[in-house]
């Protein structure tokens, strides 16, 4: 995993995009992992009768996902101070989820070199599935 | 459910309340699942969870509590924010502590629907805090 520095982000600049394409196994794999046994994320008649299409992506996944494009990008030694996200629309197993981000900021405070993204989730139509935030903390080259 | 019989009233008297708190330790097993889950590399080795994994601790229990005060068909996660202050690592002992923020009710196409927020703060053996969540869920 490559590092990034404070000194290597400009605003303005593309947090490297990261694709998912979760299965309904996947789906599985993090319900028994986090504990979501919520029936939309597995029952697609269920899912239905909740006036949703079929089996949803949970949402919550997602923005783990969102997590791991900071963390992929940030490199070992930088840290994911916050997350935020909103879940705006439906993500389906089987549809790529393309994972991106901008930097909107980046700043000293103290000791932190501290840089601000805006992050989206994108389904396969172009659709923004999820938009957020993120604050992380970078190493400098001093 | 049927519709229209959602009863709120008992989650609004815990409104900004914080809930019994609830210790878990963390299990290696814990974090290889969670990073397996989401294909993330870190966390693989079990050692050191990635940030979002506090999402997955107290998260059964608390969905479990909800929906054992109001019977929700389902509950539907409209956003997350997440401030990570520490590393979470296999061995320690999580505690983590929730409270209804703010519950409003509204008219949706599929009957009464609950728009709640719901904090989180989880603290680790050494009473260090090391995360701090924030979620809007919505029942129905």
């Amino acid at each position: 995993m490559k590092q990034l520095y404070y000194e290597d982000v400009s605003v303005g600049g593309e947090v490297i995009p990261l694709l998912k394409q979760p299965t309904t196994r996947q789906l599985v794999m993090w319900a028994g992992a986090v504990g979501d046994y919520q029936p939309i994320h597995y029952d697609k008649d269920f899912a239905r009768s909740r006036g949703l299409s079929g089996v949803i992506v949970h949402g919550q996944l997602v923005g783990a996902f969102l997590g791991q494009l900071m963390t992929d990008w940030i490199g070992e030694q930088g840290i994911l101070r916050k997350l935020g996200c909103s879940y705006k629309g439906m993500n389906y197993p089987g549809e790529t989820i393309t994972l991106g981000g901008k930097v909107t900021k980046k700043y000293v405070e103290g000791e932190e070199h501290r840089v601000e993204c805006s992050l989206w989730a994108e389904n396969p139509k172009g659709e923004k599935t999820a938009t957020g935030t993120a604050m992380v903390i970078l190493p400098s080259r001093g | 459910m049927a519709e229209g019989t959602l009863d709120t009233d008992k989650l609004k008297s815990k409104l900004g309340v914080e809930w019994a708190p609830w210790s878990y330790p963390v299990a290696r097993e814990m974090i290889r699942r969670f990073a397996r889950a989401v294909g993330d590399p870190r966390g693989q080795d079990g050692n050191i969870a990635p940030p979002a994994f506090a999402l997955a601790i107290g998260f059964e229990q608390f969905v479990d509590e909800v929906t054992t005060v109001v019977p929700f068909g389902t509950l539907l996660m409209g956003g997350t924010e997440l401030e990570c202050y520490q590393q979470i690592k296999s061995g320690d002992m999580i505690t983590v502590v929730f409270k209804i923020s703010s519950l409003r009710e509204r008219q949706g196409k599929m009957g009464r629907m609950a728009f709640m927020t719901f904090d989180s703060t989880y603290q680790n053996q050494k009473q260090e805090l090391v995360a701090r969540c924030r979620q809007m869920v919505i029942g129905y």
